[in-house]
């Protein structure tokens, strides 16, 4: 199946409680696919069509701040105009998922994949400081696992997550294993679970308030020093990343999600002329594996990043490197999906020289 | 009166409904905010529905609503109280669910969600204040500015020309299918708070129903904003707002 229904199926099956979306290519065969699935039928799940990514995203809000499984899907324009939602989101600490298949941009742009997202998923995106929990599927296998994995690090955090998904993975069509069935939870396990969940106050316990709101500055400094410790524990707890061929590594190549997919043939072609470069793929887009990479940057002589945008994630990088080797870029952009010829290329002409 | 005789159950005259908090208002003196509080408070608990009541406080004055009204509440961001409402509604049926928002809020960046959240006939209740000026700002026009009045931001009076019409909102949600409910209502004296009382708890019996949504309007003061008396707001908002948009039921099915 695709990447974007395996998502749906997988949505369903780990207890979701509540999809809520609005179309735009090249990811509407999320909402489709659950429609079609008819959930609140079967496990009550509700999947409903919003006005605007905008009431979807509030729609996951208020969802979330009841303690359900929420979740919201759209590509890079329509996640641009959830932002102001998110950033709310992880001010009052809501767990949900959101799903970017991303397409190129800037503007309505393209509807092919694109990976020029990455700023926006890893460092922000809307006002404030805060930090979402990214996954980077490189599979239509990792598109259903990660959805349950979203699912159970944003309830462990308390924090939003997000599937940073592209083009392809959620258009290409594999073989896939969807995850066991999970019941969706009652009220009163939700209410264990989540006692600052507002579903109602009983006499027995103060009200819940989901809010974002602060007017005391010193307030609002420690909500913000407390978010960060959060973050921090998060880097410290849930760095993800796969590496390919890097035990005599001499050069590394880093790359996420679809580009990883092609950056692991261009390895096998430079291999076959002898080249020792080996694969770094981040799972976790945020928290990012900088200990790893900064390790590598003790043992190989350069690094290349390639990605579907004009070197985004390569700042991160370099931050890991710290200087110690080169780190340089190679990308496509606005649709276009780099070749394996062509990072072998950069490869020999920007690392191997 | 000796002490005990006053605190003889038997003399009682009113208690303030357990389901208000004894924080004190931020509200300005003579602000509408605190009379509609009380009323959906003693709604609230009149209804015995305290324990099922989920309130969405907007952005504007009333974005503290949730330290007067001693339920669960979330603050939405500016204008999406209905999608939260929405979303909390169809995933607890069982629940009374209610929006409480200004003009700002609901008539001019929240329009969409206000619109198809009504026409979807999403069973919660839309409480709406509507005092013709942004008061948590301070006093700008609000889409239900009077033409001719002043503001901060239409220090001459609202020019049609310049900037738009009233925009009469309430009378356009009573057009759509999915309202049951759509009332104007005041609370500038006794018999117009009697009335509104009313009519919140029909707001909530309708949700109960599942009839569709219910908009409660309330035409309000906002001496602050408009720069008069708490008196003198009640006697301009009888002269000048109720006859933009007078007072009564738009629709009840």
């Amino acid at each position: 199946m695709k990447g974007n229904e395996a998502i749906a199926h997988a949505a369903v099956r780990c207890g979701c409680d509540g999809y809520f979306g609005y179309p735009i290519t090249p990811q509407s065969e999320i909402m489709e696919t659950l429609m079609a699935l008819k959930p609140w039928e079967t496990t009550g799940m509700v999947v409903l069509q919003a006005e605007s990514e905008v009431a979807a995203i509030n729609m996951v809000y208020g969802a979330a701040g009841c303690g359900k499984r929420a979740m919201t899907s759209s590509s890079s324009p329509g996640v641009s105009l959830k932002q102001e939602g998110i950033s709310y989101i992880a001010s009052a600490e809501l767990p949900c998922v959101i799903v970017n298949v991303m397409r190129g941009g800037p503007g309505l742009g393209t509807i092919q994949p694109s990976q020029a997202d990455y700023y926006q998923a890893v460092k922000g995106g809307g006002h404030g400081d805060y930090r979402l929990i990214v996954l980077a599927p490189a599979s239509v296998q990792e598109m259903a696992d990660f959805t349950v994995l979203a699912f159970d690090l944003a309830f462990k955090y308390r924090n939003p997550a997000m599937i940073l998904a592209d083009g392809i993975t959620g258009q290409m069509m594999e073989k896939v294993i969807l995850p066991p069935f999970r019941e969706r939870r009652t009220e009163e396990e939700i209410r264990q679970e989540c006692p600052w969940a507002t579903l109602g106050k009983p006499a027995s316990r103060p009200r819940n308030i989901i809010t974002s709101l602060c007017l005391q500055s010193e307030e609002m400094e420690r909500i913000n020093l407390h978010l960060q410790a959060k973050y921090r524990e998060i880097e410290r707890n849930e760095v993800r990343f796969e590496e390919f061929d890097t035990e005599d590594a001499e050069y590394l190549i880093v790359a996420f999600g679809t580009c990883a997919r092609i950056c692991q043939k261009a390895v096998e072609m430079a291999r076959e002329e002898g080249i020792k470069v080996g694969l770094l793929r981040p799972i976790t887009l945020f928290p990012f594996p900088t200990e790893a990479i900064k390790q590598y940057a003790a043992r190989v002589k350069g690094m290349l990043t390639v990605e579907m945008n004009a070197g985004q994630m390569i700042d991160d990088v370099r931050l890991a490197v710290n200087g110690r080797v080169p780190v340089e870029y190679y990308g496509r952009l606005g649709g276009i999906v780099p070749t394996p010829d062509e990072v072998l290329n950069a490869l020999k002409e920007k690392i191997v020289k | 009166m000796t002490t005990n005789e006053i605190i003889n159950p038997a003399n009682l005259v009113y208690r303030k409904t357990p389901v208000l908090t004894d924080t004190p208002m931020h509200y300005c003196p003579g602000c509408s905010h605190g009379v509609v509080h009380k009323l959906l408070a003693e709604v609230i608990e009149e209804m015995g529905i305290q324990e099922k009541a989920i309130g969405i406080a907007p952005v504007g004055c009333a974005v503290f609503a949730y330290n007067y009204i001693d339920i669960d509440w979330q603050q939405a961001a500016h204008g999406r109280a209905p999608a939260l409402a929405t979303a909390i509604k169809r995933l607890m049926p069982d629940k009374y669910v209610f929006t409480y928002q200004g003009d700002g809020d609901l008539a001019a960046i929240g329009t969409a969600e206000t619109i198809h959240a009504c026409n979807r006939g999403e069973n919660i209740m839309i409480i709406f204040i509507n005092n013709a000026i942004y008061g948590m700002t301070g006093g700008q026009m609000a889409p239900t500015t009077l033409e001719g009045m002043k503001t901060s931001t239409t220090p001459y009076g609202r020019n049609v020309e310049l900037n738009g019409h009233p925009l009469n909102i309430t009378k356009l949600l009573a057009e759509l299918d999915g309202t049951c409910y759509v009332t104007r209502q005041s609370v500038h004296n006794v018999a117009a708070v009697r009335k509104a009382k009313k009519a919140i708890q029909k707001g909530f019996e309708n949700s109960a129903a599942r009839k569709g949504t219910s908009v409660i309007e309330f035409v309000s003061t906002c001496n602050s904003g408009w720069k008069l008396s708490p008196g003198a707001s009640n006697e301009w908002m009888a002269e000048h707002m109720f006859k933009a948009y007078p007072l009564g039921d738009l629709k009840n099915v």
